[in-house]
């Protein structure tokens, strides 16, 4: 693929912290190189301001390899932007035309307060999986790693769910804010496993009741939180974590 | 004869009954002096996730601080290849010992035995947590682990969940971790970073933090202090690191006490995707897994490689007998699986002798098609019964099953490059991503400050001059699970009547006092310059003087240049925004700050060690057939590092003893 320069026009959310009301500041940027992905484009940017003695752009990244899930723009309407199962440090800037206008926003819902410009809170995932999201076995209790034998289609399908990283597309992309795409890859991941069973009751309503106190919305499965997903995430993961709470809600009380 | 200021503690008896007698009889904490014990843990990647929720499970009183958002995201996360550990599942000869064997080997004989040892043994207990813990690990059919290899090794040890080990295993221990959280036994501290240590009377006593969103300055009380907070690759500006990677707790802890070890020992890895411009801000791994099916490859003439350069020949073009497979003629035993030092440097060679193929002249290929269609292609074509398959289904089949092992590395590959890997052979190049150099610790992971430990990444003491691959997340969990757990009680047990110490204690209130200071004094400057710009003038000078390759003149000159650095940046380094809001540039000229002066430190040390051995290769120290050196008669030590003041180090020497391995010239012919 050949490298080109393009110039776009960036139409950036700007809020001081959380109490302050924001708005978009246009940034005309010239000069982009193709090869460029669309935070290292960011870091043009704020090199530019801080050069005119502005307030750089505040926006969380980490690994810049698609991993880590700190990264989290919505980019013209979408999270993590148009392309398929990227996430926002993946996106590359041959993605766009020379010319275009870019609306770049945070994650917008209301469990994910913006902290500054495109950095949101989403500690509620931290306390979603505190409520059940894990296996309890303290160091030293396991038994030999190859003991229980585990089919190969449910230990690839765990993977898959496993693959969440948490970077919260999925409640950005819904119109409801639900997070059930997230709370649900971690349920499925676990109940694939026979190591997950003997809490996998307990383990989806608790995990289910925090989502709920978090504010997070109902789920209407229009499923824009698996077309979004980074990752992939399949939707049969809600399905499968509403037949659990069914069944755990039944048996339970 | 090892200086007088350090000890290394390690227990008497015989190798394999060190680490068992050692459990045995180190002094116990009871569970209700537990409760009053607080035990601070710095980072929450692999080391300090699991350290943080054993310790937790034991009934200490923990408290976690990490910069990012959230635990989860640490830079553990992106490790792809593997963990190994020495089960044998494969039948194929491997063992305990073996581990411990090709550690030190590979780690070409400058890392410490009874550590080393205790690592190796502890893997086997790494994976039964993993899986307990509901880590996905990949499966064979008959629904056991499957295993594959690394570089460095004859086994198949390395257990691995696709190319994103490091990401299942750190979700693992970050939800060992969550669990503690909500029963309250840890307390997180997202968002905050550790500015300093605080001493009193000579031992650790907690930290000072900045809450990141408010801009605050807290102080910290504890028993002991974790630091987990992984390597110092940023040094180097462009590297595999995460972006917000830093040395800043190390260094402070080196500042107020702490020995640094062997600080020039960094690994190069041989399979990054190469720079692509000025614009870029971190380089991308493609893990050694890789190594196992692609094969390495430069033309054989340079006319091919100018062609290939200018855009005029396409690298599939060329046949067989017109490329050089340069790894698997110079070291057929190991062939594309040599250690990383090794891999680095014979690509770097390569280049520098003008045989490179993307547009810098720094790239060499990493090839599929050839194991693509003749291993797996045919593998396939026999199971499924089709007999003389054409080339076009050969490579079909095969892509299916390089697909699924690799898949999500090509994506990525892809997604970055823009060319798609499984038509085109891969283009990498060497690039900065782990450092082996770290706090100096002694058997116990104690710094020589009392109290103050490092774990992971952060400390020195496994991988000696070069680690192998697959083995960062075997340290990072097997230091947090399964050694500080049983080491720290042999601290905390005179602790018991320490009570906790008040954060108004003077020691506390004048360390806040120098962080408040010295954040004021970046606004203060008002300079010209972004901090990124010193941050990428440092990175380039310690990549050309104190890279893959060194010599005493780039290092005395690179000495000089980062003092010239370092003075023009406490000049003219502009910190915009304010102290007290969530400010990334203030954050990041911290950070710099603190590699400005790490640098000098690595090119020192780098200077002093006259001799080469994995991944530090002076230029003057090598064999007719350019291998590296080593110089075991004058330099078989570990390089301890006491700061006297900036600019001014005292190197104290621990001597290295084999008495289980006879050490040889490294040779993977």
């Amino acid at each position: 693929m050949s490298e080109q320069n393009i110039n776009v026009t960036l139409k950036v959310w700007r809020q001081r912290n959380s109490q302050s009301k924001g708005g978009f500041e246009t940034y005309p940027l010239n000069d982009v190189s193709t090869d460029m992905s669309f935070l290292e484009m960011f870091d043009v940017l704020n090199e530019k301001l801080i050069q005119e003695g502005k307030d750089p752009v505040a926006f969380d990244h980490d690994c810049r390899e698609g991993i880590c899930g700190m990264c989290s723009m919505f980019i013209n309407g979408r999270p993590h932007g148009p392309k398929q199962a990227v996430t926002t440090c993946q996106l590359h800037m041959r993605s766009f035309k020379n010319g275009e206008t870019i609306v770049v926003e945070p994650w917008r819902a209301k469990p994910f307060k913006v902290i500054k410009d495109l950095v949101v809170d989403r500690s509620a995932f931290d306390r979603i999986i505190a409520a059940g999201g894990f296996i309890s076995v303290n160091t030293g209790n396991a038994q030999d790693a190859n003991a229980i034998p585990i089919a190969k289609e449910n230990a690839d399908e765990s993977f898959a769910a496993a693959a969440c990283i948490g970077c919260g597309a999925c409640v950005a992309a819904c119109k409801n804010a639900s997070a059930m795409l997230f709370v649900s890859a971690k349920v499925s991941q676990l109940a694939l496993l026979p190591q997950g069973q003997p809490e996998r009751k307990q383990r989806v309503m608790d995990m289910v009741a925090q989502m709920d106190n978090e504010g997070f919305g109902a789920c209407t499965n229009t499923g824009a939180c698996s077309a979004e997903c980074p990752k992939e995430i399949s939707l049969t993961n809600i399905a499968r974590m509403n037949r659990d709470f069914l069944a755990a809600e039944i048996t339970n009380k | 004869m090892s200086s007088s200021k350090i000890a290394s503690k390690i227990p008497e008896g015989n190798l394999e009954q060190k680490w068992s007698k050692y459990r045995s009889t180190v002094p116990l904490v009871n569970p209700a002096n537990k409760r009053s014990l607080e035990i601070i843990v710095v980072g929450s990647g692999l080391a300090g996730a699991s350290a943080a929720s054993t310790l937790a499970e034991l009934g200490y009183k923990v408290k976690v601080f990490c910069f990012q958002d959230s635990a989860r995201r640490a830079h553990s996360i992106a490790a792809q290849g593997g963990i190994n550990a020495a089960k044998n599942y494969q039948n194929d000869g491997d063992s305990v010992y073996r581990l411990f064997y090709d550690t030190i080997k590979g780690g070409d004989y400058r890392a410490r035995e009874a550590n080393v040892y205790r690592l190796a043994e502890v893997s086997t207990n790494i994976i039964d947590q993993s899986v307990a813990s509901g880590v996905p690990f990949a499966r064979e059919y008959g629904g056991l682990l499957s295993n594959r290899s690394f570089g460095g090794t004859q086994v198949q040890r390395t257990f691995y969940a696709a190319g994103q080990t490091g990401q299942q295993l750190l979700l693992g221990a970050y939800s060992g971790l969550q669990r503690q959280i909500g029963m309250g036994a840890v307390q997180m501290f997202a968002r905050h970073e550790m500015l300093d240590v605080v001493n009193i009377d000579g031992v650790c006593r907690g930290i000072i933090a900045r809450d990141l969103v408010t801009g605050k300055l807290e102080r910290h009380f504890g028993h002991a202090v974790l630091l987990c907070t992984g390597g110092y690759g940023n040094v180097f500006f462009l590297s595999t690191n995460a972006m917000g990677s830093n040395v800043t707790a190390a260094w402070k802890a080196h500042k107020k006490g702490a020995m640094f070890a062997n600080p020039c020992f960094t690994q190069i890895h041989p399979t990054c995707i190469p720079v692509s411009g000025d614009h870029q801000s971190k380089l991308t791994l493609m893990s050694e897994s890789l190594r196992n099916d692609g094969r390495i490859w430069v033309p054989k003439r340079k006319e091919d490689a100018e062609a290939i350069r200018a855009g005029k020949l396409n690298p599939n073009q060329l046949k067989e007998e017109e490329r050089d497979y340069y790894l698997e003629r110079r070291y057929p035993a190991f062939g594309n699986l040599v250690p990383r030092d090794v891999a680095s440097r014979a690509a770097k060679e390569r280049c520098d002798a003008g045989f490179g193929v993307n547009k810098t002249g720094e790239a060499v290929y990493l090839d599929f098609a050839f194991n693509m269609k003749y291993k797996y292609g045919k593998t396939e074509a026999t199971k499924k019964g089709i007999s003389n398959p054409t080339e076009a289904q050969l490579n079909a089949l095969g892509h299916e099953v390089i697909k699924e092992k690799y898949g999500n590395l090509f994506d990525m590959y892809q997604q970055i490059t823009g060319v798609n890997p499984y038509e085109n052979p891969m283009m990498i190049y060497p690039a900065v991503h782990y450092t082996m150099g770290g706090l100096w610790v002694d058997y116990n992971l104690m710094t020589t400050v009392p109290g103050l430990y490092a774990l992971g990444e952060a400390n020195f003491s496994d991988h000696g001059a070069n680690r192998l691959g697959a083995s960062a997340l075997m340290q990072g969990l097997a230091d947090g699970y399964f050694v500080i757990p049983y080491t720290i009680g042999a601290y905390l047990n005179n602790e018991i009547r320490t009570k906790a110490i008040s954060t108004d204690h003077e020691a506390f209130v004048e360390a806040e006092k120098n962080v408040q200071d010295r954040i004021d004094r970046f606004f203060a400057i008002k300079g010209t310059k972004s901090v990124d710009y010193f941050h990428k003038k440092l990175g380039k000078i310690m990549w050309d003087k104190c890279g893959m390759a060194r010599n005493e003149a780039g290092l005395i000159e690179a000495i000089e240049d980062i003092k010239a650095l370092r003075n023009e940046f406490w000049n003219d380094v502009r910190v915009p925004g304010a102290a007290n809001e969530l400010n990334p540039e203030l954050e990041k000229a911290g950070r710099v700050a603190d590699f400005l002066e790490l640098g000098e430190l690595m090119c020192l040390d780098a200077l002093k060690r006259n001799e080469s051995c994995g991944g530090h290769f002076r230029e003057e120290y090598q064999t007719e057939e350019g291998e590296a050196l080593r110089d075991d008669e004058n330099f078989k030590y570990v390089a301890a590092w006491e700061m006297l003041e900036l600019g001014n180090w005292e190197l104290n020497k621990e001597d290295l003893i084999y008495d289980n391995i006879k050490i040889a010239q490294r040779s993977y012919k």
